[in-house]
């Protein structure tokens, strides 16, 4: 069904979205995928930084032509630039910032988030090895996890459940799920639909969500032109 | 005073054995030894123990020593990258074995092995795979995973500029693995793109004493991940 859906938002509108979460003073640190494309959509009036997990605090945008140094890439192996003011530390330091809980938000890709708040998001159950990278370090030393992901898989099926079947990333540590549908917050009460897209009800989204939702009080994403 | 230079790359990695663990910096292509490596791939070494962050990128690095057959087991966190398609053929064909551990994790095992040590409690990978067989550890009202110490035998580690001494700096986001695992050695190997004088250095800004380092071999500035199999 969600494949016929034109309500869905695109990848660059999810991101969109999470970057209005993104608070002045922020150090964050963006997964790869969708998460790379929130720095584009930061309201200008805020200084938020970002975190590489290779050693760098203060990671700025793509080179301009000519301007490219092949030592300064990001996780994602892409070659990047620096902010003024930003630093380059080794990587148990680098490490230390994730764990050492100076992480304000992580914005991570992934495969399943359950309600209870554990992450899904470096191997799929039928793999027998993945690449985990940093992914279970920063998760679990983040203060904050918002995931970004498709709200189901590609035959429709919920990635947000009840009971965990994909293999573990991190314990309870998603705050914010940020998909094609909607915005979810993660609670003590459980979890709680902030936003639904526009065009879609709430109840679409609780149809394609295997954990019951809270919907006392929901909005609507907004989705610039 | 005694200066650390090896006046040729086989000088400088000459005494690494068979068998051998050793630490390589690097995290994607900035910041790996590739002069150092190739040097290794030169002496035809079997059987090593890599431990580095990810499995290889194209032919050059730790991609030419796996291609080689110089390696018999990688301990690293990313394994599984399109770029990594020289391991993953050895892999699949059952000649390396393989250890995952995540960054995090695998930078601060190198940092306790060179701290001395024994390990560390961290709450990385609490409840999942990569913490099957660990220790679980309740210490101030939480569990942690107890994770132990990595050294190496010998580290293989790239930097900027060194002085006599070893004394080293490093260039933008090829730091990385390098200082830790320049502490983590039994004997420690730099490759540098220039070396100074003794006064050159500021040591406010060294980032590895020279205490750590047991010889550098100076390359020049070269193109990272440039195939120079025919060296």
């Amino acid at each position: 069904m969600s494949e016929q859906n034109t309500n869905l938002l695109t990848r660059l509108q999810i991101a969109a979205r999470a970057a209005q979460d993104m608070e002045d003073g922020w150090l964050v640190n963006l997964g790869i995928g969708m998460p790379t494309m929130i720095p584009a959509y930061i309201p200008k009036d805020r200084d938020v930084m970002f975190h590489s997990e290779n050693g760098l605090i203060g990671m700025g945008p793509q080179p301009a032509e000519g301007e490219a140094d092949q030592d300064l890439i990001s996780a994602g192996k892409e070659l990047v630039t620096m902010v003024p003011g930003g630093a380059i530390v080794h990587h148990a330091d680098s490490f230390a910032v994730a764990r050492g809980g100076r992480l304000n938000c992580a914005c991570l890709g992934a495969f399943q988030v359950v309600a209870n708040g554990d992450l899904c998001n470096w191997r799929l159950p039928n793999q027998k090895s993945g690449s985990v990278g940093g992914a279970m370090d920063i998760a679990a030393g983040s203060k904050r996890v918002f995931a970004m992901m498709t709200h189901t898989d590609r035959d429709g099926g919920a990635k947000i459940v009840s009971e965990r079947t994909f293999p573990l990333t991190a314990m309870g540590v998603v705050t914010r799920i940020f998909t094609d549908m909607a915005v979810i917050s993660i609670t003590a009460d459980g979890l709680v639909l902030d936003e639904v897209a526009p065009g879609l009800t709430k109840d679409e989204v609780q149809a394609v969500t295997d954990a019951p939702l809270i919907m006392d009080n929901v909005g609507e994403i907004a989705v610039a032109a | 005073m005694k200066n650390k230079k090896s006046a040729t790359l086989e000088d400088a990695v000459g005494r690494i054995q068979d068998g051998a663990t050793i630490l390589v910096g690097g995290f994607g292509q900035p910041g790996v030894p590739e002069v150092l490596i190739d040097g290794v791939c030169d002496l035809g070494r079997r059987n090593l123990t890599i431990v580095t962050n990810n499995a290889g990128t194209g032919h050059s690095g730790i991609a030419r020593l796996i291609e080689e057959g110089c390696v018999g087991k990688l301990i690293c966190s990313f394994p599984w990258a399109k770029e990594s398609f020289v391991f993953k053929e050895l892999y699949d064909a059952g000649k390396i074995d393989l250890e995952i551990v995540p960054q995090g994790t695998l930078s601060e095992r190198i940092r306790a092995g060179g701290a001395g040590l024994g390990g560390f409690l961290t709450p990385t990978a609490l409840g999942t795979d990569l913490a099957e067989g660990k220790p679980i550890i309740e210490s101030d009202g939480r569990e942690w995973v107890l994770e132990k110490a990595l050294r190496g035998d010998f580290a293989l580690i790239k930097a900027y500029k060194t002085d006599p001494r070893g004394n080293l700096i490093y260039h933008l986001t090829a730091r990385n693995f390098n200082p830790v695992m320049a502490m983590a050695a039994d004997f420690t190997i730099a490759e540098v793109q220039e070396d100074v004088a003794i006064d050159e250095l500021d040591p406010e800004v060294i980032v590895t004493p020279g205490v750590f380092v047991d010889t550098y071999f100076v390359t020049g500035w070269y193109e990272i991940g440039k195939e120079r199999k025919a060296s």
